[in-house]
């Protein structure tokens, strides 16, 4: 962090002001001549909060994806399918027993396998061929759709959201103040609430697990250099594994949020294989902290975007992406 | 870098050097199968009916035009693009917004002589702008960067109502009349499809000739070393791209003529994945292939759903079976249906004949 701030004063300086903003914007009573300009800070607020904790969707998403491409270098674009996957197993178990926190465990668990299933049937036969193995990719997330689209049809999937999550919570953000001066306060789903703080949770986890423990540093050790750490004597293959079911497992609770959050249908496996194609792009490929900040942003961005500049929404993601390929093309936090 | 660069080589190395031939001469002038091609492709009106005409032919050729874009990239750039038929929806969305629709508050009414090149100058500058930036990275990551860049562009055309009119696209769009002739009528159309699709056959393989081509096969192969030889890599690259933009382009003009409309549907992510199917399963060695792929891919698409019925399946079922049909090219020949076809003659021809016998060395 000071590195940068000592290397890049000037960027430093922007991003600086851009946070203090933000959190005026956030925070303070707004002063009337603001309220006209940009409309209520409700609105305002509402879409903040849509697009952080979209972005923890997006970051569930994406780290997986992240994940399996620092490690094996394998552009995994079937990783739409494992998420809607995910998502119409979720919706089937709590469909079935009512229970939500189960409908996780048994989409983890699946999805996990199907990843297993992926790396040792199909990805371990052509290492090295990234080519290859993204076609191969391509091919699978046509058929795993068709596939889906067979067994679920075409209908809208909602996952129920459990009782004691459902319903708005108050939050200490005054939206407006009354006339008689009493202040009005944000109320927001707790639901969507909660699935921010998990996926914070999961991703704190998964940057500890990477860096204090053995495994994570086995790991690290392979996105650095596969060959020398294979020449060490670690079973490198039992590594891949692992991280392709870790993954994949991702995906599918990724399934279970979205399906609570938004719906399920055919297409949203597109729709997220995109998120998390731009997310790693933006964040940088095959790093942790750079998915969750690639997550937050493009979040923000699509939120904000379709609030007020409706129309327009996917281009400002989009031209976020450009900006980014143009200034840093490796990523905002990728090492190289 | 070095990862991406490993990859294209491991990807070429199943293919023997023969099927890849660096210069070729004009083996297609020589070949009888490639004159009694052409000739029945010439006298085709005369054996086909209108729905064969248009729907099986003229749509393999316009789709093989567009997978020839993306083979032109693949094959001589080693830089699989998925945003190919991106390109072409939006040269066909130039045309309706520029020229005549049914939507009288979106197009600007201009004549088709005007529309088109100046769709086709958008469209090249669009494919263009997108190739700068998907060259910044390499392998793989132009794959993610150019279906980024097709992903946007179909939910962009969702959204917005002021140029693209949502999901409801653009409709009736106007198809030239001039010297008596309607040009969409079945055989008029099908011959200018022809005249389309042959010129840009013949103009990719003139370039791959062509010390353009030949400097392009040298970045792909070796990047490094082209630049140490004093060219510019990344501006072959882009070059390589406008070149692409522009078939691209070109199809897409006839595809809006076909249908006489276009929206989002057209240019959905799937779509755009189509047409990597349809290079990579005829093969994106050589200009014929897409060709074939295309083929493939329409004679499947319009009778598969007839066949699986009558094997008592469901004959919803067709994205399974391309999806199958790809993977199983993918695993087995990296080179398609012109890789397995090589691969049969030289088990066919005797051991001796092989070194001089293989295409093209001549």
């Amino acid at each position: 962090m000071t590195r940068f701030v000592e290397r890049h004063p000037a960027w430093a300086l922007i991003v600086i002001i851009a946070i203090a903003v933000a959190l005026w914007l956030i925070f303070a009573v707004w002063p009337p001549g603001l309220e006209d300009a940009i409309g209520r800070k409700r609105v305002f607020l509402n879409a903040v909060f849509n697009g952080i904790t979209l972005g923890g969707l997006y970051f569930l998403v994406a780290s997986g994806f992240t994940l399996i491409f620092g490690l094996m270098r394998n552009v995994n674009l079937a990783h739409g399918s494992l998420y809607l996957f995910g998502g119409y197993v979720g919706y089937a178990i709590s469909a079935s027993t009512g229970s939500w926190i189960l409908a996780f465990i048994v989409a983890f668990i699946l999805t996990a396998l199907v990843g297993v299933l992926l790396q040792v049937l199909v990805f371990r036969r052509m290492e090295g061929q990234d080519l290859r193995q993204t076609m191969v990719t391509i091919g699978l997330s046509i058929v795993f759709a068709d596939l889906m689209l067979w067994a679920c049809g075409g209908d809208f999937y909602q996952i129920q959201t459990p009782n004691w999550l459902i319903g708005p919570i108050e939050l200490p953000l005054i939206t407006a103040v009354k006339s008689s001066g009493e202040p009005v306060y944000l109320r927001y789903p707790l639901v969507r609430l909660v699935i921010f703080l998990a996926s914070v949770i999961i991703g704190v986890a998964m940057w500890l697990a990477l860096n204090r423990t053995r495994i994570g540093m086995i790991i690290r050790a392979g996105v650095d250099d596969r060959d020398i750490l294979a020449a060490t004597g670690v079973r490198i293959q039992i590594v891949f594994v692992l991280v392709f079911a870790l993954g994949a497992g991702l995906a599918g609770i990724a399934g279970v949020v979205g399906g609570t959050f938004q719906s399920l249908s055919p297409g949203e496996d597109i729709r997220f294989l995109l998120a998390s194609l731009v997310v790693v792009i933006v964040g940088g490929m095959g790093s942790i902290p750079g998915a969750a900040l690639g997550a937050l942003i493009i979040g923000l961005a699509e939120q904000l975007g379709s609030v007020y500049i409706p129309t327009y929404a996917i281009v400002v993601t989009f031209l976020i992406m450009v900006l980014v390929l143009a200034l840093r093309p490796q990523g905002l936090l990728a090492r190289r | 870098m070095s990862v991406t660069h490993d990859a294209r080589i491991q990807v070429r190395s199943p293919a023997p050097t023969a099927q890849r031939p660096a210069v070729r001469g004009r083996p297609d002038l020589n070949n009888p199968a490639a004159w009694i091609v052409a000739v029945i492709l010439l006298i085709m009106p005369l054996i086909a009916n209108g729905f064969f005409l248009i729907e099986i032919f003229a749509t393999t050729l316009m789709l093989g035009t567009i997978a020839l874009s993306l083979m032109f990239l693949a094959g001589y750039g080693g830089m699989v693009s998925l945003m190919q038929l991106t390109i072409a929806g939006f040269a066909a969305y130039m045309v309706a917004v520029f020229g005549v629709s049914g939507n009288a508050n979106i197009s600007l009414g201009w004549p088709w002589w005007l529309a088109v090149p100046m769709a086709l100058t958008l469209a090249t500058v669009f494919g263009t702008l997108g190739g700068a930036l998907a060259v910044r990275t390499e392998g793989i990551y132009t794959i993610m960067i150019t279906l980024a860049i097709g992903a946007a562009f179909y939910y962009f055309t969702n959204q917005n109502w002021a140029i693209f009119n949502g999901h409801t696209g653009i409709n009736n769009v106007s198809t030239p009349h001039f010297w008596g002739v309607d040009w969409r009528a079945d055989i008029p159309f099908y011959y200018v499809v022809l005249a389309i699709a042959a010129l840009c056959y013949f103009a990719v393989d003139y370039i791959s000739r062509a010390p353009f081509g030949l400097a392009l096969q040298g970045v792909r192969d070796n990047p490094r070393r082209m630049a140490a030889l004093g060219f510019n890599v990344n501006a072959h690259r882009v070059a390589a791209y406008a070149v692409a933009s522009f078939i691209a382009g070109l199809a897409g003009v006839l595809q809006v003529w076909n249908y006489r409309q276009i929206s989002p549907g057209s240019v959905s992510v799937g779509a755009c994945i189509d047409i990597l199917i349809i290079a990579v399963v005829g093969g994106i060695t050589r200009p014929v292939g897409p060709y074939i792929g295309a083929l493939v891919f329409v004679l499947l698409r319009t009778f598969a759903l007839d066949f699986l019925v009558k094997i008592g399946l469901d004959g919803n079922r067709f994205r399974l079976l391309i999806g199958l049909g790809f993977l199983a090219i993918v695993f087995w020949s990296s080179d398609g249906v012109i890789g397995l076809w090589q691969r049969w003659r030289q088990s066919q021809r005797p051991q001796t004949d092989r070194p001089g016998g293989g295409r093209g060395h001549g």
